[in-house]
C-alpha cells in the first residue's frame, strides 16, 4: 500500500483484488501502442492492432482458419501423439508437461497441419501452436511436418507453414534435434519436384525450428517485427556483454540483412501469398 | 588444468610412478617391482574410474582440455592433407577447417570443427564456435566432394553454433539449415564422428550422413547441460542434472538408434593415448567406408533418407 492510500480512511478504500468491475477479456490493451482494444473489433481485424498494426500472437487453429479459404479442410496426422520416451524430468515431468499442454490448448502437439484451398488453389499449411510448450518441434511436429510435406508432395501442391516456435523440445533431447534434419532433408525432395515451399515465420522463431525449415523456403515471409534468429538475444548478450542494436533480429532486421524476401501484413497473407504462389505453379487465380 | 576432478587419483599415482622411475635409474632393483605394482595399480583404478562415469563426468572428458581435436585426427589419419579456405562470400572462419586428403591413398574430403589448444589459437578458433561462413565453407567443400566423387568424412567438436551479432547478421539459422538440406541429399558418401563436443544445431551442422558414429567419450546433445539446466531448473548449478537427463552420451544415444557406431577410447580416454584413439578411429572409418561404397548411389541416398525419416518417437491411436 502507498503512503498516500495508507492516508484514506478505510472504510473508502477499496481492495485492488475487487476492482474487477469490467469482465475479463472484453477489452484488450495493445502491447505496442498501449491503445485499449474492444475484443470483438480486434479480431475482426485479424488480431492487429487497428490503431498501430502490431501484429498479436494466435493459435494454430485460428491462422490456419485465417488462411485457407472456407470449406473443405483436413488434417494431417491428427492421430499423432507425442510420448516422454526418456522420462525426462527438470523441475517438472515431462508427462505432466504435456498433459497440461494438451489441457491448455486442446491440441495434441505444438503442430497442426492441413490440406485446403488459398484462393481456390490446393495447397497444404501447417502452424505452429505458440502456448502449447512454447511451439517446440519434438517427435510429433516433426513427423507431423514430413506428413504434411509429402501430401504436398504427392498431390503436387505447394506447402506452406507458419513457426512460432522457441526451438527443438529439450525434453525430447536428441530426437527433437534430429527432427531438423528430418523437416530438412523432406523440403530437399519437394524442392526436387519443383513444389514450392512457403515460410513464414511469425513471432517468434528461434533455434532449432529458424535453423532448419523455417529459412528454406523458396520464398521467406515474416509477419511485421516478428523475433527470428538462432540464438536468443539474451543468450547474445551473454557472450558478446554488450547492448544488442535497436530492432535486432526483428523481421526488418532479416529483410535488410537478405535472410527473407518480404514482411507482409497479416491482413494481406492470403491475398501476396495466393498471387504469389499462382505465379509460381502457373496458374490463375479465380475471380 | 591438465586433468579433471576424477582423474586427479590416477594423476597422483601416475605421479609417483614417474618419481620412481627417475630414482631407478641410480639403484635398487626393487623399484621396477614396485613401479610393475603400481602401474597395474593405476591400470585397475582407471577401468574402475572409468567404468562409472556419469553423464555429467562424460561431458567434461568430452571436453577435456587435453583431448585430441580435429587436426590431430586429420594429421594421424589421412595423408597429402590440403587445408582449403573460405566460404568464397565473405570470409574464411577457422572454427571450421577442411580440405583434400587420402585415407589409405583414397582421395576424401575431410571437415572438422577445430578448437584452439592456447589462448591464442583458442581465439582464432573462436572456441571451436562456428559462424555461418564457417558453414558456408563446410558447404562449399562437400559440394565440391560430390562433384569429384570424393567420400565425405566430418569430424565434429562445438560447444554449438557462435551466438553472436554478426553471426545472426550473416544468417546463422540459413546457413546451418540449408547444409541439413544439402548433406541429406549429397551424392557421396557421408561419414560424420562426433570426437569431443556434439553442441546441438551447430554440431548437426556437419552431421547429417550415411554413418553417424561417436567416440566413446564424447556427448551429442540438442543443448549443452548448463543451458538445459538454466533454463529448466533456472540455475546452471544442475548441469549434472541436466546431462543425466538429456542422456548425451555415447551409449545411451546407441541404445535409442540415434547414433551407428561407438568407438571405444582408450583406457582413461583419448588423450592418454592420441595415436592408439586415431588407428582405431581410421579403421572403422575405412571399413564403414568400404560398406558405404559397396551401394548404388540411389540406394545409398535412400537409405540416408530413411535413416533420418526414421527418428522421432510417438504413438498413433
Amino acid at each position: 500500500m502507498s503512503w498516500f492510500e495508507k492516508l484514506i480512511p478505510s472504510r473508502i478504500r477499496t481492495d485492488a483484488s475487487s476492482k474487477k468491475s469490467i469482465p475479463e477479456g472484453l477489452w484488450i490493451k495493445c502491447k505496442s501502442c498501449s491503445s485499449v482494444l474492444y475484443r470483438a473489433e480486434l479480431e475482426r481485424n485479424m488480431d492487429v492492432c487497428p490503431k498501430c498494426s502490431h501484429h498479436f500472437r494466435i493459435g494454430a487453429r485460428r491462422r490456419l482458419d485465417l488462411f485457407l479459404d472456407e470449406g473443405e479442410r483436413e488434417e494431417v496426422g491428427a492421430q499423432l501423439e507425442p510420448i516422454d520416451i526418456l522420462k525426462f524430468k527438470d523441475s517438472k515431468k515431462y508427462k505432466d508437461r504435456i498433459v497440461q499442454a494438451q489441457k491448455a490448448t486442446e491440441e495434441k502437439d505444438a503442430l497442426i497441419a492441413m490440406q485446403g484451398q488459398l484462393k481456390g488453389m490446393p495447397v497444404v499449411a501447417a502452424a505452429f501452436e505458440f502456448k502449447f510448450m512454447g511451439g517446440s518441434m519434438g517427435s510429433v511436429v516433426g513427423e507431423r511436418f514430413v506428413r504434411a510435406a509429402n501430401l504436398a508432395l504427392e498431390q503436387e501442391r505447394p506447402f506452406i507453414c507458419f513457426s512460432a516456435s522457441g526451438g527443438a523440445r529439450m525434453q525430447e533431447a536428441l530426437f527433437s534435434l534430429m527432427q531438423m534434419a528430418k523437416t530438412s532433408a523432406v523440403l530437399a525432395r519437394l524442392s526436387k519436384k519443383g513444389i514450392p515451399f512457403v515460410s513464414v515465420m511469425t513471432d517468434p522463431t528461434m533455434g532449432g525450428v529458424s535453423a532448419s525449415f523455417a529459412m528454406l523456403g523458396d520464398i521467406n515471409v515474416a509477419e511485421p517485427n516478428a523475433l527470428i534468429g538462432f540464438a536468443g538475444p539474451r543468450v547474445i548478450e551473454q557472450t558478446v556483454r554488450e547492448t544488442l542494436p535497436e530492432g535486432f533480429q526483428r523481421s526488418e532486421f532479416l529483410l535488410e540483412h537478405g535472410a527473407i524476401d518480404m514482411i507482409v501484413d497479416r491482413r494481406e497473407m492470403r491475398d501476396r501469398l495466393g498471387s504469389v504462389l499462382a505465379i509460381m505453379t502457373h496458374q490463375q487465380l479465380a475471380g | 588444468m591438465r586433468f579433471l576432478d576424477f582423474e586427479r587419483p590416477i594423476a597422483e599415482l601416475e605421479a609417483k610412478i614417474d618419481e620412481l622411475r627417475h630414482m631407478g635409474s641410480d639403484n635398487d632393483l626393487n623399484i621396477s617391482e614396485e613401479i610393475a605394482h603400481l602401474e597395474s595399480k593405476s591400470d585397475t583404478l582407471i577401468e574402475k574410474i572409468f567404468s562409472e562415469l556419469t553423464p555429467w563426468q562424460v561431458a567434461q572428458m568430452a571436453r577435456h582440455p587435453l583431448r585430441p581435436y580435429a587436426m590431430d585426427y586429420i594429421n594421424a589419419i589421412f595423408t597429402d592433407f590440403e587445408e582449403l579456405h573460405g566460404d568464397r562470400a565473405f570470409a574464411d572462419d577457422e572454427a571450421i577447417v577442411g580440405g583434400v586428403a587420402r585415407l589409405d591413398g583414397q582421395p576424401v574430403m575431410v571437415i572438422g570443427q577445430q578448437k584452439g589448444r592456447d589462448t591464442k589459437e583458442k581465439v582464432r578458433r573462436n572456441f571451436g564456435m562456428p559462424r555461418p561462413e564457417g558453414y558456408r565453407k563446410a558447404m562449399r567443400l562437400m559440394q565440391m566432394a560430390e562433384r569429384f566423387k570424393m567420400p565425405v568424412m566430418t569430424f565434429i567438436d562445438t560447444p554449438g553454433a557462435y551466438p553472436g551479432i554478426n553471426a545472426e547478421e550473416r544468417g546463422q539459422s540459413e546457413a546451418i539449415a540449408r547444409n541439413l538440406f544439402v548433406m541429406s541429399d549429397l551424392k557421396t558418401p557421408i561419414i560424420c564422428t562426433v570426437i569431443g563436443e556434439g553442441g546441438s544445431g551447430g554440431a548437426l551442422a556437419i552431421g547429417v550422413g550415411d554413418r553417424v558414429m561417436m567416440l566413446q567419450y564424447s556427448t551429442y546433445s540438442v543443448i549443452s547441460p548448463e543451458g538445459c539446466a538454466s533454463i529448466l531448473w533456472k540455475s546452471a548449478d544442475k548441469a549434472p542434472e541436466a546431462a543425466e537427463a538429456l542422456g548425451l552420451t555415447s551409449s545411451h544415444l546407441m541404445e535409442q538408434g540415434l547414433i551407428d557406431v561407438i568407438i571405444d577410447e582408450p583406457a582413461g580416454g583419448a588423450h592418454r593415448d592420441p595415436e592408439a584413439m586415431a588407428q582405431r578411429l581410421k579403421s572403422v572409418l575405412l571399413s564403414e567406408l568400404t560398406q558405404l561404397q559397396a551401394l548404388d548411389m540411389d540406394t545409398l541416398l535412400e537409405n540416408r533418407y530413411q535413416r533420418l525419416m526414421g527418428f522421432g518417437k510417438f504413438t498413433e491411436r
